[in-house]
């Protein structure tokens, strides 16, 4: 028994490594690698002002933040690597580092700053860390050959410019498709919709961090190594301005999902259905390609799908709206639906707790519900009938039941969807 | 404007007059024409940007950044010159008003850039040979950029009789100084555009300012969550006091009183936040009561008192998940205790009682007397302090009974209206309130 554990959790970790993700890593410390071993071997061009920028991108990676979406960020750390690589001259003297001395240090002043965190326990997302130093590689590589004829005998300014804003217009698409591949592995989404998802999400904080990068660089070459520090303020107000997002974001979900559980306490629904159906509902969402602020939307709304049962006079029987007749069904749509109305920013939420209920054709000339509403509707109704058994026969058995139905109540995608999602180990949905 | 006094009249020629002065007699050696023009440009747009971006005060002021380059790229006839450009700005203004806000800009811009010369900074495009020591000269020119601009407006708001020389203590410093040290942030990076300008030219304006306006953007994106969250949360609690008719509104009341007595106890701003956000929750686990307990009008058995003292622990389990709340939870879960231990549901007493948990109390009990109950009238905000006073010591903290009788006494109390009961057996309303300190549960067998 005890071996027979070990095994299948073994194996459970062993599943839950993703092959891009590690090929990513694998890359990543293979690039800083070499191009440590290649400065050694070929020597080290200002050790001054490597110093200076290692030691800004150690303090920015220090500093790193975590954006909604679980997408880790060190924007200071980034845009000083940026700034480091644009550089053509510092005051007038000019500058030679070579790409690989660019990825030795910021490789170096990552893994400094990614120290101390390491040392509480705050493990950093490695695919993100393996994507901010590949991503500095990429354009270290594609700017630096440039540099030499750029900035001799005197910079071309103008031509440097053009050449710094379109690297980082293309390290921008680079590092979106990067955190595609890997947000497309771990959510099991397809990779257009991931890929769509992160340039949105990648944007704003991409410009901030290009920006500041080439103002460092063309503004050393004025003030000195000055510049580094005039330069982080701006990105300091970007950063905390961006946290205070992230966290107000997390508060949001966190408030919401614990107010679900009203109705459980009050003995509406069964202990945890609303956080099974809502993760579930989430799961179906990815595999069925969702965009990220549709899958945020689900999410609210599977949490206070039965919101509504709170307004009625006494809790249905185990709280399992699948069993209920339908005119109640509706009526708990409505009423949920209308407390969702009332907050006036989740009008799309409220929507789609109210089409719950519907068949899958719709009903009347108001076609069908949104894709949402035929995702809780299935996911409600195989947590209703299975619970908290893992039992496979009893989801099988369910899963079945659900097919039966297809024909007008259930959404045979979404139900399709929902058995292929069940077919995985519980730990990858 | 059209019955402008007097003193403002002169004021405002005065103003107009200095700046023209300035404009016309300047000498304008050593200024490039290009750079000049582009300043006034950017000057204009940006100032076009606030006015149209501005809601109230954001703080955001793109144009102190160009000023403060004009001043160091142009000296202060150039410095003038773009100030003055601010008067083609686009916005809903008279002319006069337009006007005078040129000529004020202008002659700030003129002043701050001799300021600049006097300390020994140099007109024109800084080099590497200037820095550091350009920061000096800099400085004292941000400074008088700003106190000069302070000075001239207040000085047309004395004319206009808008304000009036007032104690500072009286002021409100607080958003003043959030917006003048943004705009000093602003300025700061004059000197920014003015250093590598040399090399880009006017981008070099936008490619400051970038990184600045999505940080405005990440802050806007920010507000809007929070109020979302603030509404949601709101709308959530009282969907769960929806049961009962006459308690409907009581979390959203609990939390402006709690917020009101931590604010005469001059809390801190989050804090105080974070109050407004436990008074809401208070009551989230009197859903795990079952409804029949709630409304009983005879005796309690034990059973049933038991199961209303346990509503602090669910509530309590309810929200602990969510992160921000900390100091709130022990607020919400010991909101029934008592100063003499005689609370649920830990008994604990005096100062061991956590603070929020002792302001939350007596917001709760204040709200409950001032709202009708089914068994009774609501009372006056007279009457409910003679009580809190009475109870104050044994069950109440009396700092926080003094903290809301004050705050109530200054800013008032709304009192929710008196409830009209629907027809029908649709109305559920409860015979007794556990937050009631006038009268007391009965629970059968207790020292009668």
């Amino acid at each position: 028994m005890g071996t027979r554990g070990a095994r299948s959790a073994r194996r459970q970790v062993r599943q839950r490594i993703d092959p891009v993700r590690s090929l990513l890593i694998a890359t990543a410390a293979l690039c800083a690698a070499g191009s440590l071993v290649w400065t050694f071997l070929t020597g080290f061009a200002e050790p001054r002002i490597a110093l200076a920028f290692g030691i800004l991108i150690a303090l920015g990676e220090l500093a790193r933040i975590a954006l909604p979406g679980q997408r880790e960020v060190s924007p200071i750390a980034s845009a000083s690597a940026l700034g480091y690589t644009f550089l053509l001259t510092v005051g007038a003297d000019p500058v030679a580092q070579g790409a690989a001395q660019v990825i030795a240090v910021t490789a170096v002043g990552l893994a400094l700053g990614e120290l101390p965190h390491v040392a509480v326990g705050r493990i950093p997302r490695w695919g993100d860390l393996a994507r901010r130093l590949l991503v500095i590689g990429l354009v270290a590589l594609a700017f630096r050959p440039l540099a030499s004829v750029l900035g001799s005998p005197e910079p071309h300014w103008w031509l440097a410019l053009t050449a710094m804003a379109s690297i980082v217009m293309l390290s921008w698409l680079a590092d979106s498709v990067i955190a595609a591949v890997l947000r497309a592995e771990r959510l099991r989404t397809r990779f257009p919709v991931a890929f769509r998802d992160e340039v949105r999400a990648q944007f704003p904080i991409s410009v901030a961090t290009g920006a500041s990068g080439i103002l460092i660089a063309l503004a050393s070459s004025v003030m000195g190594l000055a510049a580094l520090l005039v330069f982080t303020a701006p990105l300091i107000v970007t950063q905390v301005a961006f946290r205070r997002f992230a966290e107000i974001r997390l508060t949001y979900l966190q408030t919401v999902r614990a107010l679900s559980r009203v109705t459980e306490v009050g003995g509406y629904v069964e202990t945890g259905h609303s956080r099974r159906v809502s993760r579930l509902a989430h799961a179906v969402g990815c595999e069925l390609g969702m965009r990220e602020s549709e899958l945020l939307e689900l999410e609210y709304a599977a949490l206070m799908h039965d919101i509504g049962q709170l307004s009625l006079r006494d809790p249905i029987p185990s709280g399992a709206t699948v069993l209920a007749p339908p005119r109640e069904q509706r009526r708990i749509a409505e009423l949920g639906s209308a407390v969702i109305r009332e907050t006036g920013v989740l009008d799309n939420v409220a929507e789609i707790v109210r089409r719950q209920c519907e068949p899958s054709a719709g009903e009347g000339e108001t076609g069908p519900p949104p894709l949402a509403s035929r995702i809780i509707k299935v996911a409600n109704a195989f947590d209703d009938l299975v619970g908290e058994s893992t039992d496979r026969d009893r989801i099988e058995a369910v899963l079945q039941r659900l097919r039966m139905d297809t024909d007008r109540e259930y959404d045979p995608d979404v139900v399709a969807a929902v058995a292929r999602v069940l077919d995985r180990p519980r730990s990858r949905w | 404007m059209r019955a402008l006094p007097v003193a403002a009249r002169l004021y405002v020629g005065l103003i107009g007059l200095a700046a023209a002065l300035v404009l016309t007699l300047g000498s304008y050696d050593g200024i490039d024409p290009v750079t000049l023009v582009l300043l006034v440009v950017l000057f204009i747009v940006a100032e076009s940007i606030t006015t149209v971006v501005d809601n109230g005060n954001t703080g955001i002021s793109p144009s102190a950044a160009i000023a403060l380059a004009a001043v160091v790229l142009t000296g202060p006839v150039g410095a003038a010159v773009v100030g003055f450009g601010s008067c083609l700005a686009v916005r809903r203004q008279t002319l006069v008003k337009r006007l005078f806000n040129g000529a004020q800009l202008g002659l700030t811009g003129f002043v701050t850039g001799w300021v600049f010369l006097m300390l020994g900074g140099k007109q024109g495009v800084p080099g590497p040979e200037d820095f550091p020591w350009i920061v000096i000269p800099f400085s004292g020119a941000l400074l008088v950029h700003t106190f000069v601009n302070i000075a001239l407006v207040a000085g047309l708001m004395w004319c206009l009789g808008v304000v009036r020389w007032q104690r500072p203590r009286r002021v409100r410093w607080r958003p003043l100084a959030t917006l003048e040290l943004s705009s000093v942030g602003y300025s700061v990076l004059g000197l920014c555009v003015a250093a590598i300008w040399g090399a880009v030219g006017a981008f070099a304006v936008p490619l400051v300012l970038l990184p600045l306006f999505i940080a405005r953007w990440a802050f806007d994106q920010y507000i809007s969550e929070q109020r979302a969250h603030d509404s949601t949360l709101a709308t959530l609690c009282q969907a769960v006091e929806t049961k009962d008719y006459y308690t409907r509104g009581h979390c959203m009341r609990v939390s402006k009183a709690s917020a009101m007595i931590a604010q005469e106890l001059g809390m801190h701003a989050e804090r105080v936040q974070t109050i407004r956000y436990a008074g809401m929750l208070h009551d989230v686990g009197k859903l795990g009561v079952p409804t029949k307990v709630l409304q009983k009008s005879g005796k309690l058995t034990e059973e049933e008192y038991a199961a209303i003292q346990l509503h602090p622990m669910r509530g309590y389990e309810i929200v602990r998940e969510i992160g921000f709340l900390d100091e709130a939870l022990a607020g919400i879960m010991h909101h029934h205790e008592r100063m003499d231990g005689r609370g649920y549901p830990m008994g604990l007493a005096g100062e061991e009682i956590p603070e929020f948990a002792r302001i939350i109390s007596v917001a709760d009990a204040f709200d409950c007397m001032t709202s009708t109950r089914s068994y009774r009238k609501a009372r006056s905000t007279e009457e409910a302090f003679a009580e809190l006073r009475r109870c104050a010591g044994p069950q109440f903290d009396p700092v926080m009974v003094d903290a809301l009788i004050s705050a109530v006494s200054r800013d008032g109390w709304e009192a929710p209206d008196i409830v009209e009961l629907p027809d029908g057996d649709m109305a559920e309303v409860s015979q007794q309130d556990h937050d009631d300190p006038s009268v007391p549960l009965r629970v059968a067998g207790e020292g009668e």
